[in-house]
């Protein structure tokens, strides 16, 4: 690919820059200009690379082009005016003007195409990997399962993680103070550095797209169907991308964030995750005796994690768009009614079926909470053992 | 409105057998088979709906103004973005160039009037139900849907009621489409004055033609893409939807299969304005009028086979994704002729700025920087990096409003002479137009850079690092936003105390409207054809 290289990376730098003096100098006199971002994101994958200098070569011909053209359209605009006391040729034509402008413009693009193929090729060559992971998209969070690989088995769910008052405005200070504002979550994806990683990406409600800039990965999430991309990451650090399809409500809010460590660290990351699963297994057991109080607690995290962005904290939902749960007469009415809705989700609705995300003990859980929490005072308890009943009776539909 | 429009219909008299049996008053629009008259109507609708979806737009901007949520709720924010997309596009852009298409296309032909007079009156009051059914949608319970104009599935099988309105609004303006689409086929085919040969009409025409032909093959599929949103809905059919055996990216490929020619549809008619506009102040005939039509024709051709260059990072196979990236590229070669046309009729010209000339000028700088990002765009793998980015809204903006809107302006200012019969203020003009263009590239050439650096688009809300080139961005977007309040005084202003016009305003206009036709011209432009030579 060097090779096919017009110009250098720091040329292409110092045209970008030219052109935000351009546009943004005239506006703010005093930019400092350190604080921009003006080109794409600093790669950390080869084929990332590969995009960044196409990026930066196809630019540079459209530039020249540009000149060249506009330079024409000046030098008219400047000596062939009436005021200038220009009188005007009646030529209308030229045929071999013509055929030039038509086949030399085909012969830069065929120019283009070359190295545009030979990166693509390359993007979409998924063979071989080292990890496998599944990136699944939900309304409005990212699950992630780490289907094959060192890792494999780990499983887990990643919610943005900025403070809803920083976002509403109330706290306006800790905005300001948070340089990864909207791009942090609370459960980082983990992947080692030098491993091939495929993605397999999906959605579970409503098209997402699974991007970071800087792994130069895409892949839109597709209901029901599983595509893939893969990346190989050159250095550790965290990388930050977000959701690139329209998803409804909280599109803006649902961030990815990549943590690349070397093999050692990952190999150490992944045995603190297993001890993680194997506590919360325990801490989570389905058959021990829960108390109300036990289950509530445990309910108002999950709660947190899932629920609250449509249903609020308020449980009084968003009128006319997200139901409210407080006074609700399926929260407050029979338990069955309510773990059917839990787990099968309404279809055409942003209620998802949670069948497939949570355990019995946090829909258990979580129904308790919502049923004893607000202005619902049932007093009643669900069991873990009530959900696992209420999987294998048919859906209300 | 219609005291402002009102005299340019009846305030002249010239003798000719003038068939003007037309009532007064509100049903003179109401029951207008005028082509003159339903133009003005259709320019007057496409203005309101112009600043009704710049009023979204600026509420969008202001929302963006800085990071945090403080005027719009992200479910409102979605709806803002939703309807100011569709009514841009299907309320005020498309809408414009059929009023100019209505107003010139008789006059350029030699003809009294169109084919169809009372379709054509039908077509256009389909527009105004269609936008109340849009207006409509932002106060029904759960308000606007918030799925984006291309309406993907399946988060508009989730949407409420709103979206049902929504549908509805798009069946009934793709009918208003169609029907203006075969009155402007068969007024060009049949009624051209004699010895007005194909290859002699002005290119305004011809890019009418092909337009309409797009028309009539894209707005059905739209309304079947539409239809099964419907079904799905509310009939238990499954086309999105895997669950039941459908496939969710099975409506973007029926929604691009329209949505590409549809780019079109609203480019080529600004084509063939800049066609009329750039000679006449070149005082010099059109460079190439021959390749100008074939290249219109490729591009029209090619406008077919090119969707899936939207779609991808749906994961199509990489075959797929080379012909369409192939396909792609190969556009600019006809794009290419038409803007080296443009520039060598403006070669050794004779050449005067007045203000159609400056929005021209405009146009051809501006729309074809948008053409270089798209040509950056169609690169799979760059544009992987920057699809659903800022970038992309930076590149269509600058296509849709630098491209269509600028040559819009170019044609009012260009043809307001002729229809009015009096002239507007030429150096407010001209302040509108340095106002407009400074500010348009205020509020877009930063969102290049946004894109870039991974700002996303349909967003709320976002990261710090991007701050600063919103506030700039929404700044600019505001200065257009009021400059486009002093258009609306110019054009007032010139209906009700312009200075008299001559009938051949423009010194190197050529047209059978300038040559052959009063300022302003009678009620039936020509009731016995011109001689053509």
């Amino acid at each position: 690919m060097q090779s096919c290289r017009l110009f250098g990376g720091s040329m292409g730098n110092k045209l970008v820059k030219l052109f935000a003096v351009w546009s943004a100098l005239a506006l703010t006199p005093a930019v400092a200009f350190a604080e921009y971002k003006l080109n794409l994101q600093t790669p950390n994958t080869a084929l990332g690379h590969e995009i960044y200098d196409l990026h930066t070569d196809i630019t540079w011909i459209c530039v020249v082009i540009f000149v060249i053209v506009f330079g024409f359209m000046f030098y008219s605009i400047f000596k062939h005016r009436k005021s200038a006391g220009h009188q005007a040729a009646q030529f209308h034509h030229n045929t071999l003007v013509e055929v030039l402008w038509t086949a030399i413009p085909a012969l830069i693009l065929i120019a283009m195409a070359v190295p545009g193929t030979k990166a693509l090729t390359h993007m979409r060559d998924t063979a071989e990997p080292d990890l496998t992971i599944k990136a699944t998209g939900y309304q409005w969070k990212w699950g992630y399962d780490y289907i094959k690989g060192e890792g494999e088995g780990i499983s887990f769910y990643s919610n943005l993680a900025t403070p809803r008052a920083q976002i509403d405005g109330t706290d306006i200070a800790g905005r300001n103070a948070n340089p990864h504002y909207l791009l942090e979550v609370d459960n980082v994806l983990v992947i080692p550095t030098g491993k091939k990683v495929r993605m397999l990406v999906t959605g579970a409600d409503v098209i997402h797209a699974w991007w970071v800039p800087a792994l130069a990965v895409k892949q839109d999430a597709i209901p029901g169907f599983i595509r893939d991309t893969w990346f190989k990451a050159e250095q550790p650090g965290i990388f930050r991308g977000q959701c690139a399809e329209l998803c409804g409500k909280d599109h803006g809010f649902m961030p990815i964030v990549v943590e690349v460590k070397s093999p050692a660290d990952y190999a150490k990351w992944v045995e603190s995750q297993k001890d993680k699963i194997a506590k919360t297994k325990v801490a989570d057991n389905p058959d021990k005796e829960w108390t109300l109080d036990e289950l509530k607690a445990r309910g108002e995290k999950v709660y947190a994690q899932n629920c609250v962005a449509c249903h609020q904290a308020t449980g009084m939902g968003v009128p006319n768009t997200f139901p409210a749960l407080s006074g609700s007469k399926i929260v407050n009415g029979p338990k069955e009614g309510q773990i059917d809705r839990v787990l099968n989700g309404k279809p055409g609705t942003a209620m998802a079926p949670f069948k497939g995300q949570l355990s019995d003990t946090e829909i258990a859980a979580v129904i308790t909470y919502t049923r004893n929490n607000w202005a619902n005072k049932t007093g009643e308890a669900v069991t873990p053992a009530d959900v696992k009943a209420g999987r294998s009776a048919k859906p209300a539909g | 409105m219609s005291t402002a429009a009102h005299d340019h219909g009846h305030s002249h008299d010239h003798g000719h057998d003038d068939h003007a049996h037309k009532p007064y008053g509100m049903m003179r629009w109401v029951k207008s088979t005028n082509h003159k008259d339903i133009g003005t109507m259709y320019l007057w609708f496409s203005f309101t709906m112009f600043l009704l979806g710049g009023c979204m737009a600026l509420a969008i901007r202001t929302e963006l103004f800085e990071p945090g949520l403080q005027i719009l709720t992200p479910e409102r924010f979605n709806s803002m973005i939703t309807y100011h997309g569709l009514i841009m596009v299907f309320g005020a852009i498309m809408p414009a160039f059929v009023g100019f298409a209505n107003w010139l296309i008789p006059m350029q032909i030699g003809a009294p009037d169109m084919a169809f007079p009372r379709m054509n009156n039908l077509s256009f009051w389909l527009l105004p139900p269609a936008a109340l059914l849009l207006i409509a949608a932002q106060f029904v319970p759960g308000g606007g849907a918030g799925v984006g104009w291309t309406m993907y599935a399946p988060l508009s099988t989730q949407a409420g009621v709103a979206m049902d309105l929504t549908i509805f609004a798009v069946h009934i303006l793709g009918m208003s489409s169609i029907m203006g689409s075969i009155n402007i086929i068969t007024t060009i085919l049949n009624m051209r004055a004699p010895g007005m040969g194909m290859m002699k009409m002005p290119l305004f025409c011809w890019t009418w033609l092909i337009t309409a032909y797009l028309l009539v093959a894209a707005m059905p599929v739209l309304a079947g893409a539409v239809t099964m949103t419907l079904t799905d809905r509310h009939f238990g059919t499954s086309f999105f939807n895997a669950a039941g055996g459908g496939d969710p990216v099975l409506y973007q490929h029926i929604f691009w299969f329209f949505g590409h020619p549809e780019v079109y549809i609203i480019a080529i008619p600004a084509f063939g304005v800049i066609s009329q506009v750039i000679p006449a102040f070149s005082r010099k005939p059109l460079f190439g009028y021959a390749s100008m039509v074939y290249a219109t024709a490729s591009i029209a051709i090619l406008s077919f086979l090119v969707w899936a260059h939207h779609m991808y990072t749906v994961g199509m196979p990489v075959e797929a994704q080379l012909y369409f990236m192939y396909a792609t590229t190969l556009i600019a070669v006809p794009t290419g002729v038409k803007v080296f046309n443009w520039v060598a009729t403006m070669w050794r010209g004779s050449l005067t700025f007045e203000t159609p000339m400056l929005f021209a000028l405009g146009f051809l700088f501006l729309f074809t920087l948008g053409g270089f990002t798209g040509l950056v765009l169609s690169v799979v793998p760059v544009d992987v990096q920057l699809h659903d980015t800022y970038y992309v809204v930076a590149h269509f903006h600058y296509v849709m409003v630098a491209g269509a809107l600028f040559s819009a302006f170019a044609g009012i200012y260009f043809w307001l002479p002729k229809w009015t019969g009096k002239m507007y203020n030429e150096k407010l003009g001209q302040i509108h137009f340095w106002l407009s263009l400074i500010f348009f590239n205020v509020a877009f050439f930063v969102q290049h850079f946004l894109g870039l650096a991974g700002m996303p688009r349909r967003v709320p809300d976002y990261s710090l690092q991007f701050a600063e080139f919103n506030m700039i961005s929404s700044i600019g977007a505001w200065g257009f936003g009021l400059a486009q309040l002093l258009f609306l005084y110019i054009v007032v202003k010139c209906i009700t105390s312009g200075e008299k016009a001559l009938d051949k305003q423009w010194e190197g206009a050529d047209s059978l409207e300038w040559t052959h036709l009063p300022s302003p011209p009678p009620y039936h432009s020509f009731v016995t054809p011109p001689i053509v030579k």
